[in-house]
Formats: C-alpha cells, structure tokens, sequence
C-alpha cells in the first residue's frame, strides 16, 4: 500500500490581487450601494444591522446577484460590469464561499465535500481527495473523513464548510455569517481556528456578521454598512473610539449625537447644547461613555459645564454596573455602580441631576471620509 | 352505444329503404314466418346487447321500432359478440341478444340464458375492406401476401376473425397480418385511418364506411358466412318488448333495413 | 402449575407507539379491504389445477416478457424526457408555465383509446410526423414494438414527471448555488448535487411509471395494434382471453399480478422513499 501523500500548502505566499468594486444592486423598497477596496491578504468585515444589504453585496461579490449598475474587479480580471453586459458566473470566478448554513452537500462524505471543488475545476478524483484530505487535517478534523454532514456537529460542519472553500484556492474569499449558527462555546473555540486560516490565506478575505466581536476579532478593516450604504470604514479602534452611525454607537456602548459645532459647544436638533472637550466647527459627531455620565439628587457645586434635569427611564444590568437611561432634554445612557444606584435610590420616574465632564465629549467631523 | 332517434336517422333509414329496394342488394326475401308490424301496446324500457357489426342497422331499426310502439325506449349495446356473451353469463341485465356467430351464442344458451330457441335473422359475409382509392392495388386474397402490403384481421376469438381465418384456409393462404384487432370496427377503423393496406371484415362493415373504404369481393369468403343467430334473454326485464322487437328484426321491415345495410337474408 | 391472579392495576396498558384512532383505522380498513378483495376473488377463482398446462401455453411467456421488456423501455424513455421537463418546471419562469404544466397531465384524464387514436393521428403511416418518417426513411412506427413503447409512455410519463417536479421543487437550491461557487458547472452541479439529492423522488416516480406502462391496454391496442410476441403485451392478452375463456384470462391476470408484486416489493424501501 501507498501512503497517503497529503497536499502541501503553498511554501510562499503569494501576494494576489486586490478587490476593487463597486456593487449597486436595485430591489424593491431598497438600493445597495456600496464602495469596496479590499487589499491582497486583508480581511474585511461586512458589520451592520439586518437588512442593512450586507448579504447582498456578499453575493454580488459570489457572482450569485448580478449587478445592476458598477464595477466588480479583482486582480487584473473584470468579474461583472453592467454597461459592458460583462458577467462572469460564479463557477467561472476563483472564489470560495463559506455559507451560514454551511450547506454541506448531504449525500457526500465530508471528504467528498472538501474535495468536490477541486474535482469540478478537473483535477482526477484520487488527486482531489488527498488534497482534500490534507485540508481536512489541517481544519483539526483528520479522523472525520468517512462521516456524512449529518453525523457532524454544527462546529465540525463549519471547519469542513472552511475546509471545502479554501480547498479550491480561491483569489476572493467569502464568509457569510460564520459563526453564526454556533453555540457560545463552539463560536469562541471557532473564531480561534478562523482568525488563523484567515490569517493564513493570501488572497483577499470578506466575511459577513451582524456581530461585532466576531467583526473585529476576525477581521483587519471593518466596513460599516446601513441601510445599502457604507457608513464608516477603518480598523476596530478608530471605528469604534469615532463610532459614525447610531448603530455603531449602540454596539459599542457609547451616547452619539450629531450636531452643529460653533466653536464653544456644539448644537443639537433640539436646541439642546453640549460643551465638548476641544471647539468644534461645523457638522460633526459628539460622543461620550455613559461611564462619564454623573449623577446626582440635586444640582452639583463646581462648575460642570453640562448639566440638565432628567428623569430616569429605566434600569437594567450591564455587567457588574447599573445602565440607567434617562429621559430629558438630551436622552442618555450612563453607567452607575450598584451602590451608586442604591445611594441615590434610582428608580423609574425618579427625577435626578445628570452632569457630564466636556473633557469626556469627544468631537469629529460628520463629514464622511475617505474610504479605505 | 345510446340509441339515436333524431330524424336524421330517420330519413337516412327511409332513403336506404327506398335505395335497397331500387338496387336490389343481397339475395334472398323476407323470411316466411316474418310478422309485419310489432304487437300494439309494447311499452318500457329495452336493452338490446348486438354484435358490433350490427352497429348502423340496429340502430336504425331500434329508431323504427320506437316509431312504431311509442312508449318503448331502446338501449343498445354494441361491442364483440364473444364479450356481450361473458357479460350476459356474468349476469348483465339486458332483454335481446343478437351474435355474430352461433358459437357466441352456444356460449349463452348453455349457460341457460336464453328464453327460447335463438332464430337466425342475418347472414353476413366477408370482404376485403382496402382505403378509398385502393393504394396497395388488391383485387383478392393472394394480393394480401406480397410484400409490404399490411393487412389487419379481427382476433380469432371474435366470429369475424374465426370466419375469416376458416376463409384464409380454405383458400391456403399463409397470411400473416400485422395485427389482430379487437372486434370488426377496430379493424375497419385501421383502414379508415389509412394504417393498413386491407382488413378482412364484414360486408356491412365496408358498406357502412363506403365513402373512406372500398370493398373488394373474393371467392373464398362464400366458404365462412357467418350466421347471426337472435334471441330474447331468460332474465329480461320486459320480456314482450323483447319478443316484440325479435319479431320486428325477422319482419319484412327489419330485414329491409339489414339487407340495405348488405346482410344477406337467412 | 399454580396461576396466581394478575394485581389489580388498571387495564390501561401504556404501549410506546399509540393505536392509530378509530375514526382513522376503520375507514382504513374499508379502504384495504376494497383493493384486496378482488385480488381475494382472483386467487379463489384460479383453477390451480390446471395452471402448469396453461402457464406453458403457447404465447403466455412470449406476452410477459415482451410486458416487462415495454414497460421498462417505456419508463427509461419517460426519464430521458420526463426528468428535464420536470426540471424546467420546477426550477425556471417563463410565461405559460401553468398552461405546459397543465398540458402535461393531459394524458391522465385522456381516455387511454382516445391516446391511442391520438398517437395514430400523429405517428401513424398518414399522420402529422408519422407521414414524413414514412416517405423520407421508410420508417412507420405502428404495429411495432417500439410503437408499444410510446403508447406505454404516452399514458406513464405524467406520473414521472408530477413526482420528480415535487421532489425538485422540495430540493434547496442553495445547494446548487454552493456547487457554482465551488466551480461546478451547470451540467456538474446537476449531475452531482441535483440528481442525487431527489434521486428518491426520481425513484418514486419511476415506479408508478413502470407500474402504469406495464397496465396499459388502450393505448396499446389502438395505436401499436395486436400481435404475438410483437405487440401482444399481458393486459391484451388478458383482455382476448376473456373473449373465449375465463379460466384462462384468470391464469394470465394472476401471473402478471405475482411478476408485478415481486418487483415492486422487492424494491427496498430506502430506495424509494417518496412511496414509502
């Protein structure tokens, strides 16, 4: 007997081509708009809200949606231009896609799965199934080759979904939701593996997710995207220390207002005014933590600049803190201890004082920037 | 099949009459014990299970006995006289029954189905039925034994086919057709349609389809005229409607009609 | 042997699989005992005796055999079309649908003679098509066998395409997306992602076509005619016999049942899931 040679990766990475798109995509009710460059070896998450066309623009990239009007360039290859009636078919671009259902094919092995990408581009059937088998071992999973997709577990089908994408060495990437269908537990151990094949992969890398730990665990440049457009673009700090859109704000747990800056404080819709920590000009962003937000029984001495009335909303737990939010002149959320919460003995319909240091507001530009 | 009792039928039926006596088609006259007309006073319902071949003219003398007993309404049903004879065995209700061959009707009276002696009413003979305009050029039994000529027989299990097949023998003929049809009219309808060069059916059958068929006589079919034998049935419902309308077909009127259609008299 | 009373418990024993209702088994039954029955009277009414003498009789053999070789014929010719008609009705849009689709199960509500005359209409020496194969290769197809085979089709195929059609329509076609994506084309994904994963259906519908085929009379007789060994399949034979001699219409309906339900017994369940 033969041993069996497993397929070696490839020793030298190879930079590969860059993702130039530009995806619009009409339906009824909604419009998909969106810019994307994505470099050779980077990792771009897809993060926003449901319905937001994050999928959409996934399989625009797949080759499954055709576009309706843009570009969709990756390398030196044109994969779909619309004027030109140019539309490469997804069989025909050198893509992989991980599925959120996985869609393993039920009436194969696993490794029949890994290795139908390879055995469709024509490579003979043993050749394939030893790659496939090397893919599999290095997805940790070398002793479940035999097994249908329904003896596996839902973390064990999501490395032999990974296994079967990466197998045909695909130029584009794609990710739609891959952790999503996994427990707590799977997911952590899950995302671990991830970020290191992706890690490893040299072609360019686009996933999906509605999570944003898995965004910016796994990815190297978030791409917010609202309502079929993008909204704000950059790596997990600067996205979610500038947050650009209400939703960016409630994931990471920070107040957001937009405003008209006049160079001591900052107006907004409402007449409302806020003094942030440096003068502000213009259309711009103001967020703070609800960490920053003090409260207290009656108006405070010293001189807070911001300070107003309120009356408290609700009070739930977030974590070993209180977050109380508040109703007033400028709705807020602030974080209190429980002590804090017991001491002012804060409940609904409490009236309170809310005061909040300008050094903690933070102001930037509205003005969109540049994509990256 | 339904009786049909339009007037169409009933000029049609007249017209052949008139056309029958001018010409003079068959041989034979009215049969001696023949009455003419039906008892006056016959009512009810009448099923009348007939041989296939007898199709056209049962249906034209059913219309002729309605006219003449108002207050009888005659149900037919056509279809191979060996299967009406299964049927009449197995117990279906009917009142007449007239074969196409005295072996079908063996079958039912010794299954004691019969009221009575069943009476020969009919003679049919054969012919070669070809599509109009005779394509294949037969003019007797040996034509249908060249090559490439394709001739449909009735199934031996239907008089048709056992008179044709007594026919063929005495004439040594080694004809090997290219189907055997069900009853008479399955294998008229072949030539009708042009599937077939020639079949080997009834007289009356040819004569019914005279404007898409032409008839060929030959020799040998004088040798297997079949006898079409009538009775009323041990189970009838109405019993002197039956016997009625058996007088009727023996009478002069009924005969009229057959031999119009080209049966010959007993 | 002494016998000790049972305790007095209730009489309610608790069973893991529950008795089907009342208001469901009785109807059941009535419903079994309706198609059972006259195979009972079949079976009752066969002159075992004589059965050896007649299942050797000249013809008997030549008829089944030439039954089973059409039907089975007829059924691969009702895949080869059947299953990409299917297809195109499950899986793609295009205006009229409803009315093909509707036309397709027109031979179910034909009378099956009325199919026959039909195909004669069509296929025979003066017909639409047939005429054409006659004077441009000399080919009639009436009174043939293959003429059996197309009657048997004829009336089968709706039965294969109506379960094939509702087996593709349960199919997901995201699997199929995934293939593309992997590289497969169109003719791959369809070899190796759609067939096998309504292989089942396929199956199921197989079986009521071979079944259909193998019953067929009308058709047959009327377009394809009746000849031993040519043409004479089992249901035709049946049908002559009856003319002259029940006994042996019994015997030749009782051989066709036995062959029939060996086959489509022996047709492992898992094989063909949608009749289970």
């Amino acid at each position: 007997m033969t041993t069996r040679r497993r397929a070696d990766p490839d020793p030298v990475p190879d930079p590969g081509p860059a993702l130039d798109a530009h995806l619009v995509v009409r339906r009824a009710g909604f419009t998909l708009d969106l810019r994307l460059t994505v470099a050779a070896g980077e990792v771009v998450a897809l993060l926003g809200p449901n319905g937001a066309g994050k999928t959409t623009a996934l399989r625009a990239l797949a080759g499954l949606q055709p576009l309706h009007a843009g570009h969709l360039r990756l390398g030196d290859r044109v994969l779909d231009r619309p004027d030109t009636g140019l539309l490469v078919a997804p069989e025909h671009r050198p893509i992989g896609v991980v599925f959120q259902d996985y869609l393993l094919f039920p009436h194969l092995t696993a490794l029949d799965n890994v290795a139908f990408g390879p055995r469709s581009h024509g490579v003979p059937r043993r050749v394939a199934r030893d790659a496939a088998a090397g893919w599999l071992d290095r997805v940790g999973l070398t002793g479940h080759a035999r097994r249908r997709p329904r003896e596996l577990s839902g973390g064990q089908a999501q490395r032999v979904a990974l296994a079967r994408a990466l197998a045909v060495r695909p130029q584009l990437l794609l990710l739609d939701e891959p952790l999503a269908a996994l427990d707590a537990r799977t997911r952590a151990e899950t995302r671990a593996h991830l970020r290191q094949h992706l890690a490893a992969h040299t072609g360019v890398a686009v996933l999906v997710s509605h999570d944003p730990l898995d965004a910016m665990m796994l990815a190297d440049r978030l791409v917010i995207v609202e309502d079929g457009r993008l909204v704000q673009s950059g790596d997990a700090a600067t996205v979610t220390a500038r947050p650009r859109s209400d939703y960016v704000a409630r994931l990471v747990g920070l107040n957001l207002y937009r405003g008209s800056g006049d160079g001591t404080s900052v107006t907004l819709p409402g007449g409302f005014r806020l003094v942030a920590a440096e003068p502000q000009r213009g259309d711009v962003f103001v967020a703070f933590p609800p960490s920053a937000v003090a409260l207290y029984r009656q108006r405070p001495d010293g001189s807070p600049r911001n300070s107003w009335p309120a009356t408290v909303s609700s009070v739930a737990r977030n974590g070993d803190r209180l977050r109380v939010e508040l109703a007033g002149p400028l709705p807020v959320g602030a974080d209190v201890t429980a002590a804090a919460a017991a001491h002012l003995d804060l409940r609904r319909g409490e009236r309170v004082w809310v005061t909040l240091k300008a050094t903690e507001v933070v102001g930037y530009p509205a003005v969109s920037q540049p994509t990256g | 099949m339904r009786r049909r009792a339009d007037s169409f039928t009933l000029v049609a039926a007249t017209a052949l009459l008139a056309a029958g006596c001018a010409t003079g088609t068959g041989t034979g006259s009215v049969s001696d014990g023949a009455r003419d007309d039906a008892v006056a006073g016959v009512t009810g319902p009448l099923t009348v299970l007939a041989a296939a071949s007898l199709t056209d003219a049962f249906t034209r003398i059913g219309a002729d006995f309605e006219a003449a007993n108002p207050g009888v309404s005659v149900t037919f049903s056509f279809a191979g006289s060996s299967q009406l004879a299964q049927q009449i065995t197995a117990g279906a209700p009917a009142d007449v029954f007239a074969a196409a061959s005295p072996a079908t009707m063996a079958t039912v009276v010794s299954a004691g189905e019969a009221a009575g002696e069943p009476a020969v009413f009919a003679r049919n003979q054969l012919v070669i039925a070809v599509p109009d305009g005779n394509p294949a050029g037969v003019t007797g039994l040996a034509d249908l034994t060249r090559s490439g000529v394709k001739v449909a027989l009735c199934a031996e299990q239907v008089p048709c086919g056992a008179a044709a097949r007594t026919a063929l023998e005495a004439a040594g003929s080694d004809l090997v057709p290219v189907t055997f049809e069900r009853d008479v009219r399955a294998a008229l309808s072949k030539v009708r349609l042009g599937e077939v060069d020639a079949a080997v059916v009834y007289r009356t059958d040819a004569a019914v389809a005279a404007d898409e068929v032409d008839a060929v006589e030959f020799a040998e079919s004088g040798q297997a005229i079949n006898d079409y034998p009538i009775v009323t049935l041990a189970a009838a419902a109405n019993p002197p409607a039956g016997e009625a309308f058996v007088g009727y077909v023996r009478s002069a009127a009924g005969q009229a009609v057959l031999t119009a259609a080209g049966f010959q008299s007993p | 042997m002494t016998v000790t009373a049972p305790p007095a418990v209730s009489r309610r024993r608790r069973r893991t699989d529950r008795r089907p209702p009342v208001f469901l088994a009785l109807p059941a039954l009535a419903g079994l005992a309706f198609l059972t029955l006259p195979l009972a009277g079949l079976l009752l009414r066969t002159p075992w005796g004589q059965l050896p003498a007649r299942l050797t009789a000249p013809g008997v053999l030549d008829a089944l055999r030439l039954s089973l070789l059409t039907a089975t014929a007829a059924t691969v010719l009702c895949l080869l079309l059947g299953v990409p008609l299917a297809w195109l009705l499950a899986r793609t849009r295009f205006p009229g649908r409803g009315l093909i689709r509707a036309l397709v199960t027109v031979p179910l509500v034909l009378p099956p003679v009325v199919g026959g005359v039909a195909l004669l209409l069509v296929y025979g020496r003066r017909g639409l098509v047939g005429g054409w194969l006659d004077s441009a290769f000399g080919v009639t197809l009436p009174f043939t066998t293959t003429a059996v085979v197309l009657a048997e089709a004829f009336v089968a195929m709706p039965f294969l395409i109506i379960a094939v059609e509702g087996a593709l329509r349960g199919a997901d076609p995201r699997y199929e997306e995934a293939a593309a994506t992997l590289g497969a084309s169109r003719w791959t994904t369809f070899r190796r992602v759609t067939l096998p994963m309504v292989g089942p259906g396929i199956a199921a519908g197989s079986v009521l076509c071979w079944a259909r085929a193998l019953g067929e009379f009308g058709a047959t007789i009327t377009f394809a005619g009746n000849f031993p060994g040519r043409t004479q399949t089992m249901p035709l034979a049946v049908y002559l016999a009856l003319e002259q001699d029940l006994d042996a219409a019994i015997v030749l309906s009782l051989l066709l049942l036995t062959v029939s339900v060996v086959i489509l017994a022996g047709l492992r369940d898992r094989w063909v899931g949608g009749l289970r």
